[in-house]
């Protein structure tokens, strides 16, 4: 009764679930791509795009990705063979494990009829399967904890993931292994199965399970005489033999039978059989009532995704349908690490310690982020530096094992973010090149806001550039600031600055504007100036110091050595850290 | 050539991504001179955006990539100027600041690199030039171009500063206009030769980057160039993702369209279009291509 209760239970939650989470991908808005569509929309879109595909040539695409990519794994393989043995293992072994174990009242049995769990081929693959998913599962752990791969993070999401699927196996095993032992077990079917009613008989029997089928039994103690056994194998050749293979096929039940022996009749009277049982049945509906809420529901998102992004197309396919692919794909990442792995700029990780940098952890942020959660303004920070210190090089998307198309969410959330109306010191970077250069998809209106508010944040605290008409005080100086302005071991060089102003005159960004000053400020050569005399306001509060485009024809052009682009690169790198206290 | 020249390929970001067709054409070439090519699938960014914000990471991304060529014993070759740039100025600060060189070591120790300083780095042009030498690219090249006329665009960060870079003469440098020439095209002289491409800021000051780029393409034009060509895959995407930007945008009447040094290379070697991905550039002039054999 209680069995049957948890088990509608847990298969109403897993139920429930699922439409939920599938609900999810049609109504979680991420980024600027989605802002323009409804659910309906959205749903009606995936229709017509399904259909489309499924009533074309592309199904063809499908077939492949799906023998290739979701059966084999053909991109796990690519990156990492451990990797690979260690999904093969525990999904073929979960999922033989599930059809033929778990399901053996629907599946197995109407496919043979002569299935019994105890003889063979089902007790020894029922084992077997067993074997490999632990195996695989303990290669997880391995890389997790042991090996740690670099850039490997692990989530508490992992955790739960690791330790319900242990549970699942292990209390299994020790299930097996006690009801082999178990002495109430025997007697059980003997009484039910056997038709034995002559106890010198059950003796018999029982000597021989004792002897051969790890039996643990109050009655039998010491050695078994031999001339006994020709009785005993008769007997169990009657009534046993039909449905029971040797019991050393178990092979992990038998082992653990074995190490349970000493303390295996204590168990019994304890009802261990029944301790085990509830154990083993609990994790497994546990397991599949959280299977939609954790990340083991990847094992329908990531197929789904590896299908989707096998036949879209950014500029064919339904921007709806993008959309609804995009927050799909949140649910579809496996926490893998491989994006991490081959990612560009990861080692600013190593350096700044910003989870946000790595392209797995973005995504763990994507996924808290876009069930709605607010975020706290040192969050912001951090994403934001996350979001916009990437070279847009296309590795993640190229590896991702289950085909995520990182490159546009990317892109997509990236605006979304840095519209936040707060300063974001890399917009004022080549990190920038991709947005300019893709810039005819972002909204005119709002595009230029965060280099001009980035860029104005830093000019705001420079008190002498606001009020042109103040007295510069040049007593004391400020050699603290001096001080500073010595990271590249070359940028001293500005006290050898004479004005003759070559830096200025060839400067091509200078010569850009008729009237210079006014657009940029301080020029180069007064920017050195200023550095000379310790005047921190004067050399960072001007705009040439973000529109310098580093060509290096000041510092060529020097007729006194001064390192001009590299004073105003660390000029920069000051500005930064003094206005957004990055220290 | 005597002894097979052998180089770690420093792809950077920007080319596997957005410019394919400077890798492809790039390897044909090396290929069609027997240049052996060694991939490091561990190289991070060179480290160059960075520079403005974090001189410390800009140098620590360089030298990580250093330390992985040197591994190896290889010397290490880019296709992109600013990479060039980037990882010859970490270089340079480097070998000048012993303490930061060994805070970056410390840094890559963590995952049992070290940089030491024992390899060079060499940019496209200047391996083809100096290490491969004119003479045995004369040799590879058997068609001419007809009558085509080159604006060479040389590129801010491989130049300057040229007490770092020692690229050429930073004043009035000849390596490109000489590899150009080896393909019968005209190498145009022109007033802005030198002068930057626009790619640094844009996304930071659309306007200044555009006009900066629409000054070099109106002089390259106005001085009789029929394309101009490039080495890198910044000042590419300026000329010609950018250019065609500029073109919808109506910002520009006139266009001048870029190739890429290896893809006019490779025409005059007889490699075809396909491999060297002349369809991938976004504004192409197929007349002014047109080749004799040689």
């Amino acid at each position: 009764m209680l069995f049957t209760v948890l088990l509608y239970t847990s298969l109403f939650v897993f139920l429930l679930g699922l439409i939920y989470k599938v609900s999810t991908w049609f109504s979680r808005k991420i980024g600027i791509a989605s802002k323009n569509f409804t659910t309906s929309e959205r749903i009606s879109a995936a229709a017509k795009g399904i259909l489309g595909v499924i009533f074309s040539p592309k199904i063809l695409i499908l077939a492949k990705v799906f023998i290739l990519d979701v059966v084999l794994q053909r991109k796990i393989l690519k990156e990492d063979f451990l990797r690979w043995i260690m999904h093969m293992l525990i999904f073929t072994g979960f999922m033989m494990l599930l059809l033929m174990h778990a399901f053996d009242s629907f599946i197995t049995t109407s496919l043979f009829e002569e299935y019994y769990s105890t003889v063979n081929p089902f007790l020894f693959l029922r084992d077997f399967f067993g074997i490999m998913a632990l195996a695989g599962l303990m290669i997880a752990v391995y890389r997790r904890f042991i090996l740690k791969v670099p850039r490997l993070k692990t989530s508490p999401m992992d955790y739960y993931v690791i330790i319900i699927l242990a549970v699942i196996m292990i209390s299994g095993i020790l299930l097996e292994g006690i009801k082999i032992t178990s002495y109430t077990e025997f007697q059980n079917m003997v009484e039910n199965y056997s038709g034995l009613d002559d106890e010198g008989e059950i003796l018999a029997l029982e000597k021989l399970w004792v002897k051969d089928f790890g039996l643990v039994s109050p009655n039998v103690k010491g050695p078994i005489d031999p001339a006994i056994i020709p009785l005993s194998k008769e007997l169990h050749n009657m009534h046993c033999a039909e449905c029971h293979s040797s019991a050393e096929w178990a092979i992990m039940g038998y082992p653990a039978a074995k190490l349970l022996k000493p303390i295996a009749l204590k168990l019994d009277r304890l009802g261990g059989v029944n301790a085990f049982w509830y154990i083993h049945f609990l994790a497994c509906f546990i397991g599949l009532a959280y299977l939609p809420f954790s990340k083991m529901f990847h094992f329908i998102a990531s197929p789904v995704s590896l299908l989707a992004n096998a036949v879209m197309d950014k500029d064919k396919s339904l921007s709806a349908n993008i959309a609804t692919r995009q927050a799909m794909e949140l649910d579809a990442c496996t926490h893998c690490g491989t994006c991490s792995l081959t990612c560009s700029v990861a080692v600013a990780f190593d350096k700044t310690g910003n989870l946000n940098i790595l392209p797995s952890e973005k995504l763990v942020f994507l996924k808290t982020y876009a069930s709605g959660k607010d975020l706290k303004e040192n969050e912001i920070k951090a994403i934001q530096e996350g979001i916009y210190l990437c070279t847009n090089c296309d590795r993640c998307t190229v590896v991702c094992p289950v085909g995520i198309n990182l490159r546009e969410l990317w892109f997509n959330v990236r605006e979304d973010l840095i519209q936040k109306g707060n300063p974001i010191p890399l917009v004022l970077s080549p990190f920038s090149f991709y947005r300019g250069l893709n810039q005819q998809k972002l909204d005119s209106k709002n595009y230029s806001n965060p280099a001009s508010l980035t860029k104005d944040a830093i000019t705001d605290k420079c008190e002498l550039m606001k009020n042109p008409d103040e007295v510069i005080s040049l007593t004391p100086i400020n050699k603290e600031f001096k001080e500073k302005a010595d990271l590249s071991c070359q940028a001293t060089t500005y006290s050898y600055c004479f004005s003759c102003q070559n830096c200025s005159t060839v400067c091509p960004v200078v010569s850009n504007y008729e009237n210079p000053q006014e657009a940029l400020g301080l020029l180069p050569h007064q920017i050195m100036r200023s550095v000379g005399l310790g005047l921190k306001d004067l050399a960072f509060g001007s705009k040439m110091l973000w529109d310098c485009v580093t060509c290096y024809q000041c510092q060529e052009h020097c007729p006194q050595g001064v390192k001009v682009t590299d004073i105003l690169y660390e000029l920069k790198n000051l500005a930064i850290k003094e206005s957004f206290n990055n220290e | 050539m005597n002894k097979m020249i052998k180089y770690a390929l420093f792809l950077g970001c920007n080319i596997p991504a957005r410019v394919q067709q400077y890798e492809t054409s790039a390897r044909s070439v090396f290929a069609e001179l027997g240049v052996d090519i060694k991939d490091i699938k561990e190289f991070n960014c060179c480290g160059y955006p960075l520079r403005n914000s974090d001189f410390k990471t800009f140098v620590l991304f360089s030298a990580r990539n250093l330390a992985l060529a040197e591994k190896l014993g290889l010397n290490m070759i880019t296709l992109c100027k600013c990479c060039y740039g980037s990882l010859k100025m970490a270089e340079h600060h480097m070998r000048e600041n012993s303490f930061l060189k060994d805070e970056v070591n410390e840094t890559l120790a963590k995952e049992g690199l070290e940089y030491n300083g024992n390899l060079e780095i060499k940019h496209f042009l200047s391996a083809l030039y100096s290490d491969i030498g004119i003479n045995t690219l004369k040799e590879k090249i058997t068609r001419n171009f007809k009558n085509l006329k080159i604006a060479a665009h040389y590129g801010c960060h491989a130049l300057r500063p040229s007490n770092i870079m020692q690229f050429d003469n930073p004043v009035s440098p000849v390596i490109f206009d000489r590899l150009v020439e080896l393909t019968g095209a005209k190498s145009i002289d022109w007033s802005l030769k030198l002068e930057c491409c626009g790619a640094p800021v844009l996304g930071i000051n659309d306007d200044l980057s555009m006009n900066l780029t629409e000054k070099k393409l109106t002089n390259g034009k106005r001085s009789g160039a029929d394309y101009l060509c490039t080495a890198c895959p910044w000042c590419h995407l300026q000329f010609d993702s950018v250019q065609k930007m500029m073109i919808d945008q109506q910002r520009l009447n006139n266009h001048l369209p870029a190739i890429l040094f290896p893809q006019l290379l490779g025409l005059a070697m007889g490699i075809d279009k396909q491999t060297l991905g002349i369809t991938m550039n976004q504004i192409i002039n197929f007349t002014a291509l047109s080749v004799v054999d040689v």
